[in-house]
């Protein structure tokens, strides 16, 4: 502690040197920490999905329908005990600047094979009751400002017209990861107003026991192999991973650009701190003809890069781990549960201890090795 | 025995293609006590022999020993454990910490030992006192005068109570006044603290107020003593 004042006069002897080292450690591992938490957050999707979900989509693609009928014939194969379906609405809101996912769905399946979704049960009766009723993810009451009760309306997209919906019930994700930005609403209502096409997006199929998925997946696309519509049927992670698998290339691209972006900063930050270190070569020989031993030069200078790379660490990385919550980012609907996980704060901190040893090893080297006689000469 | 025992030192440096002998069989005896001055024209020698005997430099063959440690042997961690404890070195241009207090740069050496705070405290506020920079302790090096800041370096040299103290061109960047003053100063702490002095100079004045006065020529030394306190010269 005795050292901790020598320590403290070092940094503060170009003070907005100091600040804007400090600052540029927090920007690079603030960038590290949210470009890192787009994948892990990826990552956490691709592993959302129960174990006795499986979902079933047209085998050429998840843009290609199925036809409703196909629930009663797949309800009927051993293993399963619950079915419901959906379908991809895509309408927007407004301006539909604000995205967020819109599907249809057959409410009384959907909630039973959905408990993640915590919703009060009076608004959940409401919208079991309400063919025009819509059962939407709280951040969107939030965004939008809108109340239980009030009627909206979205253009379709897909679907052209406008769509009005009551907004009924709001739900909460028992995983954030599931997302709160998801606007729900009646299949038959959808049925309906398209002219009775009896077409389902996707089905979803609940099963006796998880050791089963993979029987049943064939069965059912067995049973549809030679039909217009072949199904392709797997696990409700596979389905989830299938969306992330998605994001891949640019997830590659952005942790490669961020990380070059990331690596950049860091060596100028060395260079500034390094740079720092030279200047005070004379001021070192006059601590050695003090008696300030090459140990505790080598000791102090590390402690200098430390506070530096650190202090920057826990303003970028905390900021990072405060921030996203804070406004609710959720990467415009795309990255639902958005977090800054722990696993990336140990890394950014080891990144921040790995500045620390590249910026502060070098001068701190070099001021336990360097020759008292010869630096006094640059002084004198 | 002599406090300062040098014994057939030789020192050379290699500059580029060319060696350069500083010293070749350089024998030299300094009493405890005594106030020395080295004198001499430049490259005559003197800032390598103060080096030699602060520990700073190594001989490239012979002994130097201070208060009986054969400083020519040690190695750079025990060298500096023992300058902290026995040299207070003085530098021509001060060569205060500009980014400490007078106070600050006076407890550096302090630091390295066991005191407690506020035994450092006491320790700092009498060497302030003693070169007459009290009310100056909270002041940064920028915020005094030349005469000031080579006070603080003397300050600074004293505070741990050294066996011997070196200074290198103490006035050479002083003016007459503060060259007086910082003289009069080390006179005082030879006579009243009884401390061994060894400065280097080029000012005749200041050799004036040595009790003992070395010419160096070419590594060779001259002897004109005023005192007994330099026993043997080559």
């Amino acid at each position: 502690m005795k050292y901790l004042q020598l320590v403290l006069a070092n940094l503060g002897r170009h003070k907005l040197r100091s600040i804007l080292t400090i600052l540029s450690v927090a920007l690079a591992l603030f960038l590290f920490a949210s470009l890192r938490s787009v994948t892990t957050t990826l990552a956490a999707t691709a592993q959302l999905g129960g174990a006795r979900r499986l979902v079933t989509t047209n085998a050429t693609g998840i843009v290609f329908v199925l036809p409703l009928a196909y629930g009663n014939r797949i309800k009927a194969l051993p293993g399963v005990t619950g079915l419901s379906w959906a379908n991809w609405f895509g309408g927007r809101y407004g301006d539909g600047k604000s995205f967020f996912a819109n599907f249809a769905v057959d409410p009384e399946s959907y909630l039973k094979m959905y408990p993640e979704f915590i919703i009060p049960e009076d608004q959940k009766q409401a919208f079991l009751r309400d063919r025009t009723g819509a059962l939407i993810g709280k951040r969107l009451l939030r965004q939008f400002g809108w109340k239980v009760g009030q009627n909206v309306t979205l253009q379709g997209t897909i679907f052209p017209g406008d769509w009005t919906f009551t907004v009924d019930a709001v739900y909460t994700p028992s995983d954030p990861s599931l997302g709160d930005d998801a606007l729900v609403f009646h299949h038959e209502y959808f049925d309906e107003r398209i002219g009775r096409a009896g077409i389902a997006g996707w089905y979803i199929v609940e099963i006796d026991d998880p050791a089963h998925a993979p029987q049943i997946a064939k069965a059912i696309d067995d049973m549809f192999r030679n039909s217009s519509s072949p199904t392709k049927t797997g696990t409700e992670k596979e389905f989830q991973a299938s969306f992330a698998t998605m994001w891949g290339n640019v997830s590659f691209l952005m942790s490669t650009i961020g990380l070059a972006v990331v690596f950049a900063i860091l060596l100028v930050t060395a260079n500034a701190m390094m740079m720092s270190a030279r200047e005070r070569t004379g001021e070192i020989a006059v601590l050695k003809t003090v008696g300030f031993s090459d140990r505790l030069l080598f000791a102090l200078t590390m402690v200098e890069a430390g506070v530096l790379a650190l202090t920057g660490a826990a303003i970028g990385l905390g900021g990072a781990k405060v921030l996203y919550p804070a406004i609710n980012f959720n990467g415009v609907g795309f990255l639902p549960g958005f977090k800054v996980a722990t696993s990336t704060l140990i890394i950014g901190t080891l990144v921040a201890i790995g500045l620390m040893l590249a910026s502060g090893l070098v001068p701190a080297l070099r001021a336990a090795r360097m020759p008292i006689v010869q630096a006094l000469r640059k002084v004198e | 025995m002599a406090l300062v025992e040098i014994r057939d030192v030789y020192k050379s440096f290699q500059r580029e293609e060319q060696r350069i002998d500083v010293f070749s069989g350089l024998d030299l005896d300094i009493e405890a006590g005594s106030f020395t001055a080295l004198m001499g024209p430049s490259g005559s020698g003197k800032s390598t022999l103060l080096n030699l005997i602060a520990g700073l430099d190594k001989p490239t063959r012979g002994t130097v020993r201070v208060n009986g440690a054969q400083v020519s042997e040690m190695t750079a961690g025990q060298l500096a454990a023992w300058r902290a404890r026995n040299i207070g070195f003085v530098f021509q241009s001060f060569n205060l910490l500009p980014v400490l207090t007078a106070y600050q740069n006076v407890e550096l050496p302090l630091l390295l030992t066991n005191l407690s705070g506020k035994d450092r405290d006491e320790r700092v506020k009498i060497a302030l006192d003693v070169v007459g920079l009290a009310d100056r302790a909270g002041h940064y090096p920028r915020q005094l005068s030349g005469g000031q800041e080579q006070r603080t370096a003397i300050a600074r040299a004293i505070v741990a109570d050294p066996t011997v103290m070196l200074l290198d061109e103490p006035t050479g960047q002083l003016d007459a006044k503060s060259s007086q003053e910082v003289l009069t100063l080390l006179q005082r702490l030879n006579k009243e603290f009884n401390k061994t002095i060894i400065i280097v100079t080029h000012d005749a004045h200041a050799a004036e107020r040595a009790k003992t006065t070395l010419h160096l020529e070419k590594g060779d030394l001259i002897e004109k003593p005023r005192s007994p306190s330099v026993a043997a010269v080559r």
